[in-house]
């Protein structure tokens, strides 16, 4: 069964890739979502097996790399945290296959389309079921391909294959820290297994190594270089940069990776990695004061875009910011349940806005839209429903993860908490403010749609509605429903092994014990966030045009998003153009050339034109230049060189 | 164990092939299309005899085996050939490239296809002598012998600055040559043989070792090649014809790192020693820039080119790391190398022979009209990149982590590598197959014939079956590496004692 998980989605890939064009667009569609609907209902399967009934288990498939003592193999290892995201991984990607039918049927390339999605869905599943640090590695750097393919799947777009290119070289930066720390976790334990690296963290936490011709702690380093893969791949600050220009690719993409599971991987890889991370406090404190920054940043930016999938893009970095404070306080199982949440609301509100967008001739300007609500009103429902799950009203699915997350950074015990409690509050005013300024934009107000786009609007299809309603349930039920089992009073015995907690590590109880003020703040700020936005959108429309205006340098400063890219651009893009041609020209053409052999053969050259003039040919180079060899080996034997 | 000398047979058989061709008589029309069929049987008959010898091949030996010992000029100078775990593997990639270099020349050659052939399989014969000579000397005059044709194949079948870049590399092999020679002779000098394996048993004192180590050193690292006499390169492959960028990177670029493994290690440890900082640094050069070199290209090929030199770096880093790892990885990374950077020669051949173009300007939106080309350069492509799945990262890996053991800076910055690949790869690919069809002269483009996807295929296969299961070649090379690593390790120790 474990088998058929994984390797479906590949063989549905394989079919619509490979045979796509021979069996047609529609049978291709139907052949992989067919397969994803088998494989998620086989998900629910496995998650009640191994996290519920059985526990966890592990199939060997195929050997890998041998060398010396180094091994790594295909090797499926099925825990709870794995079954979790399985469920997520397999629930989202079917929901996102049945959806594209409808929302890319119009596209000349649904097949590639279809099998773009299948292959990435089976290198997420490649990924999460690894059982050593490079399988887990082929997933990852799988996931980016797949990444990459479909966020220039329009490739005749120049914008879309320049996205593609950098979110694949911004992960590979973060993909060089991982690489360097599977292989300081190889030089130190001799084994890049799982279960081998964790058994072996208690003795690593003791010891130090040469790194860099410096001695540090072993652990942390470990921790650090691994992170730094996460960063990459869950686009945390300064690694972030790729993530909003990815919604380039088409909407249902920006759902499935960019949302609900792709980004994530930096967050399971964290979460698994916990018995490592656990012991090494110095490293939980930068992942702390990361995840906080991201949170607080990304939420600042979102606040002034006007693209709506940009707007969802700056969210999705935030959220995964909270995921990090989650991380880095050692409340690994609140992150995860965050992570299982946001899921749920993230690829509903991206899929909403592709229905939005699919509505509006693919307009995404939320200043060109406008009073949409009594137009597409189903549409308008579940974005309303994403929206409450995000922004965390009560009894919603992110009321239960997101505000567990800001208080166990409240309980926390880490140097950083209190900054991280902080930003975290704020930038839940901030995801508020966003998100419902997202909605009054679109959806309320006076409508800002030119006459002929309003002729054409029409609520979308049942095959985009049904998947939309289904999110919508676990928007509304993935928290209460599952908050006892990931995060409560049993939460130890469902986790098992698969999460490992220090002995003084009580995080997950003290969140209960907090002061009312601090429960309460994500509620108020919620509530504040809603009325700002109201106030703004709704009620003086003419207002944010004003303080735009009065605050010209802080709002640039947004709009440009802090100026990362122009600031990349400076330190990294250009230096590295100019250095490429000063080496080409520089080095290999003036000093490697003009100095070797273009100098030696004029010099040649020359010489031989007074020795005899015969015609140009190279044969006859040939031949006198092994005349020269020759003469300067008898020469040097002659003068007694040789002895 | 065969009762016939299989090595000698597989080392000639294309000489065979080509006498044959050039007995062929009649018009020219005729004579190319005969020469071209004789090409292609004799290199597939030899590809199956070295696929017997890989059956019969026991990877669990760390000795030489088919071992063939003929008097030759007498004093201690004999016709050894044989094989070990680190050679078998380099003969296979020689014979598999061989039948699609013939198949890739199939239209594209016109002139001169009789001399063409020959010069081939000369280049054959030349290339499998190179891995299989056990004696000093007929591994030189393999070695050695292999520039002419090569040499042929550019200066005559080559673009428009054909002879410069014939000429240009003719200049640093010869360097490299004459230093070798030297060092032959003062190896016989001492030994008073040019047996390998007496050489390699026999102890130079560390003075010796350090000249003769560079004295190879110089030759070797032409052949990689490393920074910084590396600039023949992209200048050869420029110039040379489809198939002879394909042997060029695919095999002849692999005797430097095969002839390190198998004299600077073995016979000069203490040396090799003591130039691994040396090696290291040139190494991480050559992937840091001519990464960064590569970026800037506007040939497709040169760009191609670029990127073997940074590709070797990976190469000569494992080597001298002196780890399991290192050295097996270095190999894998050799082999794959073979059949990737072959594969992208024949990409840029496939839409060469259309265009008549290597301007990467040229062209772009490749994959409106050519799926499957633009399938195939994708794989390659993210082959090249690394992509773990494919067999470019195996190699690349390994030698990461054999290094990390030795130097922390060193792994460090190769892996910067990693990055940099990415960015050139993908610009080239995006130049090429995205963005709209705006050339005029692309509008008629057709996608891959028959005969292209043939020759393809087997790179196709080989990158992905081992990238997903690169155990068949880890295994066969383990133990003599093994026992290479073993006795240079022993040789480093003895010294304290």
């Amino acid at each position: 069964m474990y088998e058929a998980i994984v390797f479906l989605p590949l063989l549905g890939a394989f079919i619509a890739g490979v045979f796509g064009p021979i069996i047609g667009a529609r049978a291709s569609t139907y052949v992989t979502s067919g397969f994803m609907v088998l494989v998620a209902i086989l998900s629910a399967v496995a998650f009640a097996k191994v996290a519920i009934y059985e526990g966890p288990k592990t199939i060997t498939i195929l050997e890998w790399i041998h060398s010396g003592n180094f091994e790594a193999d295909w090797k499926l290892r099925i825990d709870t945290l794995t079954a979790i995201m399985l469920v997520v991984v397999n629930g989202v990607s079917c929901l996102v296959h049945i959806y594209s039918i409808g929302y890319m049927s119009h596209d000349p390339h649904q097949p590639r389309f279809f099998a773009y999605l299948s292959l990435f869905t089976f290198a997420m599943l490649m990924l999460v079921t690894a059982d050593n640090f490079l399988q887990l590695f082929f997933g990852w750097e799988g996931v980016g391909l797949a990444s990459y393919l479909l966020i220039g799947f329009w490739f005749k777009k120049p914008s879309a294959n320049a996205a593609a290119i950098k979110a694949f070289v911004v992960n590979r930066v973060g993909d060089f820290g991982l690489i360097l720390g599977i292989g300081a976790i190889f030089f130190t334990v001799g084994s890049i297994h799982f279960d081998d690296v964790f058994a072996a963290a208690p003795a690593l936490a003791e010891g130090n190594f040469v790194f860099l011709g410096q001695i540090v702690p072993i652990l942390p380093t470990i921790c650090l270089l691994l992170f730094m893969g996460a960063m990459g791949k869950s686009a945390q600050f300064l690694l972030h940069t790729w993530l909003p220009d990815a919604m380039e690719g088409p909407t249902p993409v920006s759902a499935l990776i960019h949302a609900a599971t792709m980004v994530t991987a930096g967050v399971f890889l964290v979460a698994r990695c916990s018995p490592l991370f656990e012991l090494a406090p110095s490293a939980m404190t930068v992942v702390v004061i990361f995840g906080a920054i991201t949170a607080f940043f990304a939420a600042t930016v979102g606040l002034v875009q006007n693209d709506i999938k940009r707007v969802i893009a700056y969210s999705t970095c935030s959220q995964l910011g909270y995921m990090f404070v989650a991380l880095g306080v050692g409340a690994y199982q609140v992150a995860i349940f965050h992570l299982f949440t946001h899921a749920f609301f993230k690829a509903l509100l991206f899929l909403g806005a592709g229905s939005l967008i699919h509505a509006v001739d693919n307009e995404q300007d939320m200043t060109k839209m406008g009073g949409l609500r009594e137009m597409i009103p189903f549409t308008w429902l579940f974005m309303l429903i994403g929206t409450l799950a995000l922004t965390g009203f009560p009894f919603m699915a992110g009321y239960f993860s997101k505000d567990a997350i800001i208080e166990a950074a409240f309980a926390a015990h880490n140097p950083a908490h209190m900054f991280a409690f902080t930003l975290l509050v704020v930038s839940a005013l901030f995801t508020s403010f966003y998100s419902w300024r997202l909605m009054f934009m679109t959806f309320h107000g006076k409508t800002r749609l030119t006459n002929d786009q309003l002729s054409r609007i029409h609520e979308s299809p049942m095959v985009m509605l049904i998947p939309l309603l289904l999110l919508s349930v676990g928007a509304v039920a993935a928290g209460f429903a599952f908050k006892s089992l990931f995060i409560g009073d049993g939460q130890a015995g469902f986790w098992a092994s698969s999460i490992f907690t220090a002995v003084d590590n009580h995080i997950l109880h003290d969140l209960h014990d907090v002061p009312k003020l601090v429960k309460f703040s994500p509620l108020i700020m919620m509530v504040t966030g809603f009325v700002l936005a109201w106030y703004y959108y709704i009620a003086r429309p003419d207002l944010p045009a004003v303080v735009a205006r009065e605050h010209e340098l802080l709002y640039r400063f947004l709009v440009k998003k802090w100026y990362f890219d122009e600031l990349y651009h400076f330190i990294f893009v250009r230096p590295a153009k100019w250095l490429a041609r000063l080496f080409w020209k520089g080095g290999d053409g003036f000093i490697i050339d003009g100095f070797g052999p273009d100098g030696i053969a004029s010099t040649v050259l020359n010489v031989t034109r007074n020795v005899v003039r015969l015609q140009s040919g190279f044969v006859y180079h040939y031949a006198f230049a092994m005349l020269l060899g020759v003469a300067g080996l008898i020469s040097w034997f002659m003068l007694g060189g040789g002895k | 164990m065969l009762d016939w000398p299989i090595l000698s047979t597989i080392t000639y058989l294309p000489l065979l092939g080509a006498l044959f061709i050039l007995l062929i008589p009649g018009e020219d029309e005729t004579v190319g299309k005969n020469a071209r069929a004789v090409a292609l049987w004799t290199t597939v008959a030899t590809l199956v005899l070295s696929i017997v010898m890989l059956v019969e091949f026991d990877g669990s030996r760390t000795d030489l085996q088919f071992l063939e010992q003929a008097g030759w000029l007498g004093g201690g100078i004999d016709y050894v050939m044989g094989v070990d775990g680190i050679s078998v593997l380099f003969i296979i990639l020689t014979t598999s490239l061989m039948p699609l270099c013939i198949l890739a020349s199939w239209e594209s050659i016109k002139t001169r296809v009789r001399e063409y052939m020959v010069a081939f399989l000369v280049l054959e014969t030349l290339m499998i002598g190179v891995f299989c000579a056990q004696d000093l000397l007929l591994f030189y005059l393999f070695f050695e012998a292999g520039l002419i044709p090569m040499f042929m194949i550019i200066g005559i079948w080559g673009g428009a600055r054909r002879v410069y870049a014939s000429f240009k590399f003719f200049l640093y092999t010869l360097l490299g040559s004459v230093l070798m020679l030297l060092a032959l002779i003062y190896m016989y000098w001492q030994v008073g043989t040019t047996n390998m394996t007496e050489l390699a048993n026999f102890q130079f004192t560390s003075t010796e070792q350090t000249w003769l180590w560079l004295a190879f050193f110089a030759s070797f690292a032409v052949k990689m090649p490393m920074w910084p006499v590396h600039t023949w390169l992209p200048d050869a492959h420029v110039e040379a014809p489809t198939a002879g960028s394909v042997i060029l990177a695919g095999v002849l670029l692999k005797m430097g790192g095969y002839g390190f493994l198998r004299f600077s290690l073995p016979m000069f440890p203490l040396a090799s020693d003591m130039f691994t900082e040396l090696v290291f640094a040139l190494s991480v050069i050559a992937i840091i820039y001519t990464s960064l070199v590569a970026l800037a290209q506007e040939d497709m090929k040169k760009l191609i080119a670029y990127s073997s030199v940074a590709h070797m770096g990976f190469v000569t880093m494992g080597i001298f790391a002196a780890t399991q790892q290192g050295v097996q990885g270095a190999i894998f990374q050799m082999l794959s190398h073979g059949w990737i950077s072959g594969a992208l020669f024949l990409c840029v051949g496939v839409i060469y022979d259309r265009m008549h173009t290597r301007e990467i300007a040229a062209y772009g939106g490749l994959a409106n009209r050519m799926p499957i080309y633009a399938a195939v350069f994708m794989l390659f492509t993210m082959a090249n990149v690394g992509l773990p799945g494919t067999s470019g990262f195996v190699g690349e890996f390994l030698t990461i982590i054999g290094t990390f053991q030795v130097s922390t800076w060193t792994a460090l910055l190769a892996a910067t590598g990693v990055i940099l690949s990415a960015c050139y790869a993908l610009t080239l690919y995006r130049k090429i197959s995205f963005g709209a069809l705006e050339n005029e002269a692309l509008q008629s483009i057709t996608d891959m014939n028959g005969r292209e996807i043939a020759v393809i295929a087997a790179p196709v296969a080989a990158t992905i079956i081992f990238g997903i299961w690169p155990a068949p070649i880890l295994d066969l090379v383990s133990a003599s590496v093994e026992a290479l690593l073993v006795n240079y390790h022993d040789a480093l120790t003895g010294v304290g004692n």
